[in-house]
């Protein structure tokens, strides 16, 4: 019988730092047979990158992997001199990588960065090699391969940059492709591709993949089996859709229920599981299970003694006492916080948009050179009532953020008007605005930019009420900053601390809390989890809903993650190329949605064992204005009608959409 | 490519005219009253004197017609006469500019093959003894003033070794070669002249190491630097990841990237080395531009001062060209 293609035993991977050994990786073993695939999931710093760097053995300084075995094809990898892992390495067993913007060499034309691996590893003759590239990247899906193989990395979108990533990896027929995050830096849609794609290369060249994400759903499109990583351990291994569906891990059930599902219906509750505290410190590991400290189900057991990872059921394997002396977690999230939802009021609106354009004049290329602009937004209309919180979705480049840039007027807008509580403020001076600047603040996406790294959290949230002399110096305001920070969840004695003393999570925490310190009424929050692991990213949810209750916030939500939007949002708009193509109510929306496009992008979220629209292409450029309608270069439906542009009408009681044909693709078979 | 090169072309003409309207702004409007200066006190009493004198020169036109004068000077090869030599400029700047040419190119040449396989080194066994002796060299370079530095090299390998030669281009018994373009090395060559290449040779090697050693530090570090900071690239990683030779990826990857930001050091270095080897020149007796410059001004010869104003400045000019357009060249995100 054949060896399985990489089997991975007991393996401990450590830094060397100056306060001692870190240990990333501690003890992880699991076996990857010719053909199959398997999945990595956990949050930042579980181990799984590194797991994956040392099964190249590529590790930089100051890892080092300390012990286990490694056995690829039956050969002991960590036995191997470096030329024979050369040898290897781009040929029996290949990598991608996470970031396709930066992966690729930006002096260098694809071509040549696609056949080195084949030339170099003796695999094929230059010539050879040209014509396999140029095939390879048809395979992936690039269009004029042999045109675009010529093309410098800089002219590629970044989807186009991972099929030529993907094909480098697939460059010599390997019998493993180990994928780190290999859609993190994708849109929806092209994460859809990209997963489709690799689902395909697996059934047809029979090459095992090893895919790593933080995201469940990715990995359960394309593995069938997965093993879920916590403090460099992996806590359980089992097929993908037993873990989704009866996790037997409580970190497994937390980062499974963190997460809102697309395809589970909304409850009234829609707080999200979240678990408290942050990960051990891997300089001192806690002496029993790894996860105890966090856990909602521990017993007395668990703090004592270090559990081993066995079997729970056929096939299944957990690191748990719990669930080892057989008991199951609950099926939903815990304990239901709050009663219903707050109902908008159905009064005038707190902010209405109409006609809103924004266009970005380039600056020259040269001198001569004609001057070119982006068509950022291009005709919005919106309106949000208060108390009310509005989803805006879209792929990037879809104008979200313009959007929100200019609602709050930090942009002023090139046509259109924005009536904030009946003052228009489209065209108003920045001291007309000054004084509603408190009533409308924003939640950035970065939470490591978007606070000054020089001032104290004090500081910066006392900066906003001292500017608007809503507190006087002094105890006063040290008062308003406790508050603040109390009502974010922190803990108000750590005024005086800086942002790097805080997690990505807590700073999310700090900026919503700088928003909230002007008492306003409407938060506008581009992208205010993406950055964030998905147990961070509950409990931020779960702290909006709070607020929003409590305090009677409206919210402009905008995100990418569709499932999270129609979890957090009374309504949604679906934006493309600066255009609203559908607005509704979420759950209609979701439901039934009548654009095709809002079709396509629920269709791309990942859900395991859904048939899915795969929306080819990528949106075109903001460059040049579409005629007709902007979708129907991609759409499936489009006919010849289409190439005028259709007018954003009301099809169903608040049910706007900009088609010609409006839920004629729904019923084309898509299935809610 | 083609667009790239019009469109800087048509950059740097721009700057130039705007050039010479600074150096004859400058060399026109400050304190000082020619007529004083080049007549006698009984003769600038004359008020019928001065004004025949102010007509002859000019002197009486408005400042913008006296501009377009100069320009249309220029365009004839015209900068005027110098008053210290009493020749034509040009001349004198064409008959010192080739020794400063020659000196700064092996200079220059010397600085970069010397400073980027010291920057590469350094980087690939960075925190190494061959990183500390880069940092040591470049150090030493940077820090040497050049006055100090040349008298050293001339005190221990003219004065006490005696296997360098003395200051000159040349031999003072030697002839040189039939002058075709006034670089010592290439005219040899060209005349077939063994014996004179050897020599020119050899009287440059002190000179143009003192005059690299500081640019041999800059470029060493901004080597190593740009090394470092392309060695963290994802493509790096990616190219060991396809099992690419190490040697490979360095050169392949990692070189082409660091290169960029070495080229426009480069530039700028060597548009200093031609404008500022006064110091150099001064103490190995260089004819070059550098001492004609340190003449010209000690003798405020303002035609002179003007003539290698607008010389250095083109030449900057043209150096900032070359660099914009390699960078065309090398970095396939710039133009085209």
């Amino acid at each position: 019988m054949k060896p399985p293609t990489l089997e991975v035993e007991g393996l401990r991977t450590v830094f060397l730092t100056d306060a001692g050994p870190v240990r990333a990786v501690d003890g992880v073993s699991f076996t990857v047979d010719a053909g199959e695939t398997l999945g990595i999931v956990g949050e930042s710093g579980s181990g799984k990158s590194v797991t994956a760097l040392s099964l190249m053995r590529l590790l930089e300084e100051p890892a080092r992997i300390v012990g286990g075995s490694m056995r690829f094809q039956g050969r002991d990898l960590l036995a191997m001199r470096p030329d024979e892992l050369r040898a290897l390495r781009g040929d029996r067993m290949a990598m991608v990588f996470q970031d396709p913007m930066t992966g690729l060499n930006p002096v260098i034309r694809i071509l040549r960065q696609l056949t080195e691996p084949m030339v170099g590893h003796g695999r094929f003759a230059p010539s050879e090699a040209r014509r396999r590239a140029i095939g390879l990247l048809g395979r992936m899906g690039i269009a004029s391969p042999e045109r675009n193989v010529s093309r410098f990395p800089h002219e590629f979108s970044g989807g186009m940059r991972q099929r030529v990533m993907l094909a480098m990896g697939f460059a010599n027929d390997p019998a493993l492709l180990i994928a780190d995050e290999p859609t993190t830096a994708l849109d929806v849609t092209i994460q859809a591709q990209i997963l489709d794609l690799l689902r395909q290369l697996n059934a047809e060249f029979g090459t095992a993949i090893l895919l790593i994400s933080h995201d469940l759903g990715v990995i359960g499109s394309v593995c069938r089996r997965v093993a879920v990583m916590y403090a460099g351990e992996v806590v359980e291994e089992a097929p993908t859709a037993a873990v989704l569906e009866d996790p037997r891990h409580p970190y497994a059930w937390a980062l499974v229920n963190a997460v809102p599902r697309i395809d589970q219906p909304l409850g009234e509750d829609r707080r999200l599981v979240s678990i408290e505290g942050a990960p051990p410190d891997a300089l001192a590991l806690p002496p029993g299970c790894r996860f105890a400290p966090r856990c909602p189900f521990k017993v007395e057991r668990c703090e004592r003694e270090h559990p081993p990872l066995a079997e729970v059921a056929p096939g299944r394997l957990a690191r748990c006492w719990v669930t080892q002396a057989g008991q199951l977690l609950p099926r939903t999230g815990g304990a239901g916080l709050g009663g219903a939802r707050a109902v908008p009021s159905a009064g005038a609106p707190l902010l209405t948009v109409r006609g809103l354009v924004k266009h970005f004049p380039l600056p020259r290329e040269s001198l001569f050179a004609p001057r070119r602009v982006v068509h950022a937004v291009n005709g919005i209309d919106l309106d949000l009532a208060r108390g009310e919180t509005l989803g805006i979705v879209g792929e990037s480049g879809c104008g979200k953020s313009t959007l929100a840039r200019l609602v709050t007027r930090i942009h002023a807008p090139t046509a259109g008007s924005i009536v904030f509580d009946g003052q228009e403020i489209a065209t108003a001076s920045a001291a007309a605005i000054r004084p509603l600047r408190r009533r409308m603040q924003m939640v950035f996406q970065d939470p490591y930019a978007s606070l000054n790294p020089r001032m104290t959290i004090g500081e910066t949230l006392a900066e906003p009420l001292v500017a608007h002399g809503l507190a006087q110096r002094g105890a006063e305001v040290r008062d308003r900053v406790s508050g603040l920070l109390a009502t974010v969840g922190l803990n108000p004695a750590w005024v005086s601390r800086f942002p790097h003393e805080f997690s990505g999570g807590q700073r999310q925490r700090i900026s919503i809390a700088r928003a909230l310190a002007l008492e306003p009424e409407l938060v506008v929050a581009d992208e205010p989890i993406s950055a964030l692991d998905v147990n961070i990213q509950a409990q931020i949810l779960n702290l909006m809903l709070d607020l929003q209750q409590r305090l009677g916030l409206t919210y402009l939500f905008i995100a990418h993650d569709l499932a999270v939007v129609r979890h957090l949002c009374d309504r949604v708009a679906v934006l493309y190329l600066g255009q609203v193509m559908e607005s509704a109510p979420a759950e209609a929306l979701f439901a039934r949605p009548l654009h095709p496009y809002t079709g396509v992008l629920i269709s791309a979220v990942p859900v395991p064992g859904r048939a899915r629209v795969v929306l080819e292409g990528e949106p075109p450029s903001t460059l040049i204005r579409p005629t007709g309608c902007p979708f129907r270069g991609r759409c499936p439906i489009a006919r010849p009608l289409c190439e005028t542009p259709p007018p954003l009408a009301e099809h169903a009681p608040g049910r706007w959409a900009a088609c010609h044909f409006p839920g004629e693709f729904a019923h084309a078979g898509l299935g809610a | 490519m083609l667009r790239t090169v019009v469109t800087r072309l048509a950059g740097a003409a721009i700057m130039a005219v705007l050039a010479t309207l600074v150096v004859f702004l400058i060399a026109n409007t400050v304190p000082g009253d020619p007529v004083l200066a080049q007549l006698g006190d009984i003769a600038a009493s004359n008020p019928a004197t001065v004004a025949e004198w102010r007509a002859k020169w000019g002197l009486d036109l408005p400042l913008w017609e006296r501009y377009l004068l100069f320009l249309r000077g220029l365009l004839q090869g015209d900068l005027g006469i110098s008053i210290a030599s009493q020749r034509p400029v040009l001349d004198d700047i064409a008959q010192y500019a080739p020794a400063t040419v020659e000196l700064a190119t092996i200079a220059f040449l010397l600085a970069l093959g010397t400073g980027i396989p010291l920057g590469i080194a350094a980087a690939v066994w960075h925190d190494s003894w061959v990183d500390a002796a880069a940092r040591v060299i470049s150090l030493i370079g940077v820090s040497s003033p050049t006055f100090w530095l040349a008298f050293v090299m001339l005190a221990i390998f003219y004065g006490g070794l005696q296997i360098a030669p003395g200051p000159g281009r040349l031999d003072p018994i030697a002839f040189p070669p039939d002058e075709v373009t006034g670089l010592f090395l290439i005219d040899s060559l060209l005349a077939g002249d063994r014996e004179a290449f050897h020599d020119a040779a050899a009287h440059l090697v002190l000179p143009s190491i003192v005059l690299a050693a500081a640019t041999i530090g800059l470029i060493t570090r901004t080597t190593r630097a740009a090394m470092l900071e392309a060695m963290g690239q994802d493509y790096v990683r990616v190219s060991r990841a396809k099992g690419m030779r190490e040697s490979y990826t360095i050169l392949r990857h990692v070189l082409p990237n660091a290169l960029i930001p070495v080229v426009t050091l480069g530039g700028l270095a060597y548009a200093n080395l031609l404008a500022g080897a006064v110091m150099t020149e001064t103490v190995f007796s260089w004819p070059g531009l550098g001492r004609y410059t340190f003449r010209s001004a000690a003798a405020l010869d303002f035609p002179a001062i003007m003539g290698i104003t607008l010389v250095v400045s083109i030449t900057y000019l043209l150096v900032n060209l070359l660099v914009d357009l390699s960078y065309a060249m090398l970095d396939p995100r710039v133009g085209r």
